[in-house]
């Protein structure tokens, strides 16, 4: 087998191994998701979704949130045709680092907003469930954007060979399964607690 | 929050004199024993000088083989504890008859719970880990596992998580909570000291230890199978290992889960299940089983897959009913998602809900019992040696049925809530996991020894061990079920009936048998190493094996197959004694990972970590995981991680491994024990 | 750390001056032994094999009905294989030796049919027996329900009659042929209530009410206790249950009556466990629903005392 084929049924195999990590994650989201709905009315006499939640936040962190992961199916694409034109790769790496950055800021903006009032994980079942499940998130698209400074570095001082490449392959999978699991969160934790 | 800022900042964080094991004589003997020994282990390779030849040849290698045999290996150290607190619980009830025992509570509690918790997650998960890794890369034609990176660093995460369970026996107490830790139990108002903290770091570094062994070990038999294996050639033990990695990777995340939403309540004072402020407890409960019972189905197939090749191998058979047990596994791995409440069919749920799960159960016992079936057709018109492997074997046959057939009465709902909780219970689970998880270990820890290490085992020590395990299991559990029927509850520190003493004190010699049984296993190990000479088996097939694993030298070499052999059959190693294998011309260089320091640093890493956040220790906590990302991180960077062995160097080992063949004389079944048999198996008409 | 230290009278936490080590550990259990031996006692006896209700005894005939059926199965397993592994052993002359046969039509349909038909008739059984073995499901009969509240606390068990207005610590009476409706809840963390000769277990949750009905068929004594592990008075968490005759029921009751002691919602002792048996004449009204709420009342409002009578570890 040529190294190229070789190469490439490595990167194949390393995606599909990829897959099956973010469907163990999703299982744990799934898991939490489930935790969240039978504790949807344990408030405990405190305050429950439709008192706490900011629409207007949340749907500007769902935009931004799907932005990035335009930016980013950028990279990709980016990636599979034009990799010799680096500058534009890293500049739509670091437009999806950015807009990833800035939903963590509003995320952390909207708790910050919610512990003032008094809204804390400690208060009921429901809150802890509810900050269980949305930092949970929240932590993961820190670890991408980590994961993400961490592969600019490396394109920088690598290049863009067929590792690296695989790399920014797998994060990107990451990252779009993070928007998805966000639009579920959006949808059943906002929408619905927003709604009932 | 439960403890200050002041104490998470300090050097020690809640750690004091007071954690010193001195509440009780024993356990501060047992501490001191422990240490004892892990010292003079420690001092005996430092006088031998075997640190070099062990970190080069064993701590930082990536090779599929010496991460199995090191799984095994600590696989058959936490066995020995947890035999040993298993005896003493057996002697705490079979002496504390309306007295006190010499156990007090406080003690046995966190003695049945560890004695759970290193029996699951430290003895037969490494156990059943270690063989998969050293045997299914062999069995499919691979030159190792995909990720072998991966793969040392589960082996250094379940390590470190067993070290947690050990350190728990010298530093502060384990949790008492059992090994499911119920909460509101395991909550700070009722456990606020270290002890639910050990039991949640050990188990949350070994479930994402086992979802990334699931992972890796699922990828290699989908992607790595040689050509001509398809799956529906590949052997059972390598069918049981997918459907154990494919329950591994979906049954592990709910613990994880479980037990970080209780850290979250004991750490953050969370509400997930306290008594109050919206907790629920059954949330707590439908978690932890929806990785319970896949977890044992985790435990039990791979013995399975044992026992299938046992059979075919040790009747001189093929295999009965391929299709089947293939079949059937299948079955009782997506069965096993469908289970689970019939853990706690006594929580209140309504009788639909319960006799649903309840026929559920009874569902799986039917591919179970054609499994049984089928193994005792393979049997049938062979020609069975009672090499110790098959001794284990016909043991599990007729003592494993017995758990299946309490274990459809325990699904019966009614039934269950009479024996729940009692020692009919215990009795049930030892019975599936002594007779098939342990027999199924240690047959294939005896069957694949000499091609791990080159050197049979000692037949007749290996003889008079399975028969202590045998007639102990028996007397040790039966008892127990008659007791439960009786009304006695399980986790008991001290008997008010002392209607139960006689069981109780049957049931106490079993134990002493087991135990024995364990010394053998030991003395065989040392006796066998001492023959190794006469025992040795170089060519690799002492047993006239018939999977793929059978047709390389023993030990193999680090790339297992120099050439990939065609696959034309489910039985390919008699297919190539039959065919008269031609020897291969085609060598092709191979690639093979360099050696890694990376996994055991990030497993000492997630030792500190953890053991920080038991403590309340900030910097410990806070370092370690630093620590272990940077680990990660900096082998990113590393662009030189394999190495190439040239087609030459391929082409010369295999042309020595010929030459040894020619050499040596091939032996019929009658010399299978005797010193003739040096690995080379005469092809029968 | 506090130990608790039982009255009853065997005495399970001293540690015996050495002398007397021999004499407990051994001596004890083997006179024990003897009377045992002597007076035909066995443990099967103490359990729902031996029911003194109708809700064991239909358990007892559920079980054996299920282990006759899954004897179909496995029976024959214990049988043929010693059969197989003798007449097949490696050796002999005499029986054939197949090694390439690995398939069978009629055995295939046999190995899968037989369990597929054992299990749908124990399907059928388990389904129709656990509907009626509900444990919340009433029992039928005339007779008018007893009413009666469990609070399971650590490590005792508190039985509280709201119709008479009476309670009982570690000892339930009840009346023989009198249908018992159980209601259950825990003062602190999950535990089980089982009285094998009367009924099955069922779980007690902080905040939740459980339910268990139960009749005893005549008078007599049996155990009862706690199966879900909660702590270091586990093993001591033990009663007696009572069925008496009407009058017997009625006498009792009276007696109860005439306790001085009340129960409120105040702490019942300082210390955890509480061996003997007492009697509350009087019962403050919802106590029980009290503690319940205690957990799943917004604000806490309720009884909270039970809850504090644990000794933390």
């Amino acid at each position: 087998m040529s190294s190229a084929a070789m190469a490439d049924r490595e990167t194949q195999t390393r995606l599909f191994g990829f897959w099956i990590f973010l469907m163990s994650d999703a299982l744990i989201f799934a898991l939490l998701f489930a935790i969240y709905a039978t504790m949807l009315h344990a408030t405990d006499g405190g305050p429950a979704g439709k008192d706490l939640f900011d629409i207007k936040s949340t749907l500007l962190q769902t935009a931004v949130l799907l932005l990035s992961s335009f930016t980013f199916a950028m990279v990709s694409l980016n990636l599979e045709y034009r990799p010799q034109r680096l500058r534009y790769l890293v500049a739509w790496l670091a437009a999806s680092l950015a807009l990833g950055l800035a939903f963590i800021a509003l995320e952390l903006n909207d708790f910050h907003t919610l512990m003032a009032q008094g809204a804390t994980a400690q208060r009921s079942g429901f809150l802890s469930a509810f900050y269980a499940l949305v930092s949970t998130h929240g932590l993961h698209v820190a670890a991408g954007c980590a994961w993400l400074v961490l592969l600019l570095i490396q394109v920088k001082v690598f290049g863009l060979g067929p590792v690296v490449k695989r790399r920014l392959q797998c994060l990107a999978l990451f990252w779009h399964f993070l928007d998805v699991i966000w639009v579920a969160i959006y949808a059943v934790v906002y929408l619905q607690g927003l709604s009932g | 929050m439960n403890d200050s800022a002041t104490v998470w900042l300090s050097w020690l964080g809640r750690l004091d004199y007071t954690a010193l094991p001195l509440y009780s004589g024993v356990a501060a003997a047992a501490a001191a024993l422990v240490l004892l020994v892990a010292l003079s282990v420690v001092v005996l390779i430092s006088v031998k000088g075997w640190w070099g030849y062990l970190w080069r040849e064993w701590l930082t290698s990536l090779d599929h083989k010496r991460i199995g045999i090191m799984y095994v290996v600590l696989a058959l150290i936490m066995l020995m504890r947890g035999v040993i607190e298993a005896v003493m619980m057996r002697a705490q009830q079979a002496v504390a008859i309306n007295s006190p025992g010499y156990l007090p509570p406080e003690h046995f509690s966190q003695m049945f719970s560890t004695h759970g918790t290193i029996m699951i997650f430290f003895m037969a998960m490494p156990f059943l880990t270690g063989l998969i890794n050293f045997v299914v890369p062999l069995q499919i034609g691979a030159r190792d596992v995909r990720f072998p990176l991966l793969n040392a660093i589960t082996l250094w995460l379940t390590v470190a998580g067993a070290m947690l369970v050990m350190a728990s026996l010298m530093l502060g107490r384990f949790s008492t909570g059992g090994w499911s830790g119920y909460p509101p139990f395991t909550e700070v108002d009722y456990q606020p000291g270290v002890g639910p903290d050990y039991w949640i770091w050990a188990l949350t570094l070994s479930s994402i230890a086992s979802t990334l062994t699931g992972l890796n070990f699922a990828v290699t038999i989908y992607k790595d199978r040689c050509p001509g294996m398809i799956l529906m050639r590949m052997p059972l033990f390598s069918w049981t290992a997918l459907c154990t990695s494919i329950l591994m990777i979906f049954a592990m995340p709910p613990l994880t889960v479980a037990t970080l939403l209780l850290a979250l309540d004991r750490y953050l004072d969370f509400h997930f299940f306290t008594a109050g402020h919206g907790g629920n407890v059954m949330n707590f409960v439908n978690l932890f089983w929806l990785f319970g019972h896949p977890e044992v189905y985790i435990l039990i197939l791979p013995a399975f897959g044992v026992f299938s090749e046992v059979f075919a191998t040790f009747s001189g058979k093929r295999l009965y009913g391929y299709k089947s047990l293939v079949w059937a596994s299948v079955a009782i791995t997506g069965l096993s998602f469908t289970v689970w409440l019939h853990h706690f069919f006594t929580m209140g749920q309504s009788a639909g809900v319960n006799a649903a799960f309840g026929i559920a159960t009874m569902l799986i016992g039917i591919p179970t019992g054609v499994k049984i079936y089928d193994w005792m057709l393979t049997l049938y018109r062979g020609r069975v040696r009672f090499s110790v492997p098959m001794l284990y074997a016909a043991m599990f046959l007729m003592l494993f049925v017995i758990g299946g057939l309490t274990g459809i009465t325990l699904s019966a709902p009614p039934v269950d809530y009479q024996v729940h909780n009692t020692v009919y219970l215990v009795a049930h689970f030892h019975n599936m996991l002594i007779p098939g998880t342990l027999f199924g270990l240690l047959a294939g820890y005896t069957y694949w020894f000499p091609k791990a290490f080159g050197f049979r085992l000692n037949e007749r020590w290996g003889r008079f061990a399975a028969l202590c395990f045998g007639v102990g299991f028996l007397l040790a559990f039966m008892p127990l079920y008659v007791l439960g029927v009786s009304g006695m509850a399980r986790r008991t520190q001290a008997i008010v009936n002392p209607e139960f003493a006689p069981l109780l004190w049957v049931a106490g010699a079993g134990a002493a048998l087991l135990s024995l049984g364990l010394t053998c296993l030991y003395a065989q190990l040392y006796v066998s190493i001492r023959q190794r000479r006469r025992t040795a088996v170089p060519l690799g097939d002492p047993w006239d094996g018939r999977t793929l694993e059978w047709s390389t030298p023993a030990p193999p070499p680090p790339y297992n197959f120099a050439v990939l052999p065609p696959i034309h059959d489910r039985d390919p190693c008699t297919w190539l004694k039959e065919h008269q294998r031609i020897s291969p011309t085609d060598f092709a260089a191979i690639q093979l990972p360099n050696n890694s320091a990376m996994p055991i640093i990030l497993g000492a890493a997630a030792f500190v970590c953890a053991f920080g956040l038991v403590w309340h220790i900030g910097w410990a906590a806070a370092g370690g995981m630093l620590a272990a990302w940077v680990a990660v991180i900096a082998r990113s960077f590393v662009r030189d991680t394999h190495h190439v062995i040239s087609a030459e160097a391929l082409r010369q080992a295999h042309a020595r491994h010929l030459q040894q063949a020619q050499q040596t004389v091939a032996v019929s079944r009658d010399q299978e024990h005797s010193p003739l048999n040096h690995g080379l198996a005469q092809v029968q008409p | 750390m506090k130990n608790p230290m039982p009255a009853k009278s065997f005495s399970l936490m001293c540690r015996p001056p050495p002398g007397q080590t021999l004499q407990r550990y051994f001596a004890r259990p083997a006179l024990a032994l003897v009377a045992c031996a002597t007076a035909g006692c066995s443990p099967v006896n103490l359990g729902f094999l031996a029911p003194g209700g109708v809700i064991a005894a239909a358990q007892r005939e559920l079980f054996l009905w299920v282990v006759g059926l899954a004897l179909v199965v496995v029976l024959p397993v214990i049988v043929l294989t010693p059969w197989l592994l003798w007449r097949y052993r490696y050796g002999q002359q005499h029986a054939p030796y197949r090694p390439r046969w690995d398939f069978s039509l009629p055995l295939e349909i046999l190995t899968w049919g037989v369990p597929v038909a054992v299990v749908a008739v124990l399907a059928v059984l388990t389904w129709q027996r656990s509907q009626q073995l509900d444990p919340y499901r009433p029992l039928p009969g005339p007779a008018a329900t007893l009413e009666i509240q469990v609070i399971a606390l650590d490590w005792n068990w508190l039985f509280i009659y709201p119709q008479q207005g009476v309670a009982s610590l570690n000892e339930l009476v009840i009346a023989q042929g009198t249908p018992v409706h159980l209601s259950l809840t825990s003062a602190t963390v999950m535990q089980a209530l089982l009285i094998p000769r009367l009924a099955g277990q069922i779980y007690a949750m902080a905040g939740m009410r459980t339910q268990q009905y139960l009749q005893a068929d005549a008078a007599g004594h049996f155990s009862g206790r706690n199966t879900q592990f909660n702590g270091n008075g586990f093993q001591t968490q033990v009663f007696t249950a009572l069925a008496m005759t009407p009058q017997g029921f009625d006498d009792w009751l009276n007696e109860v009556r005439r306790s001085p002691k009340r129960l409120d919602c105040r702490p019942l002792s300082q210390g955890g466990v509480q061996p003997n048996v007492q009697h509350y004449g009087w019962v403050e009204r919802g106590l029980f629903e009290q503690v319940m709420q205690s957990f799943s009342q917004p604000g806490h409002r309720g009884c909270h005392a039970f809850s504090q009578e644990r000794a933390h570890e």
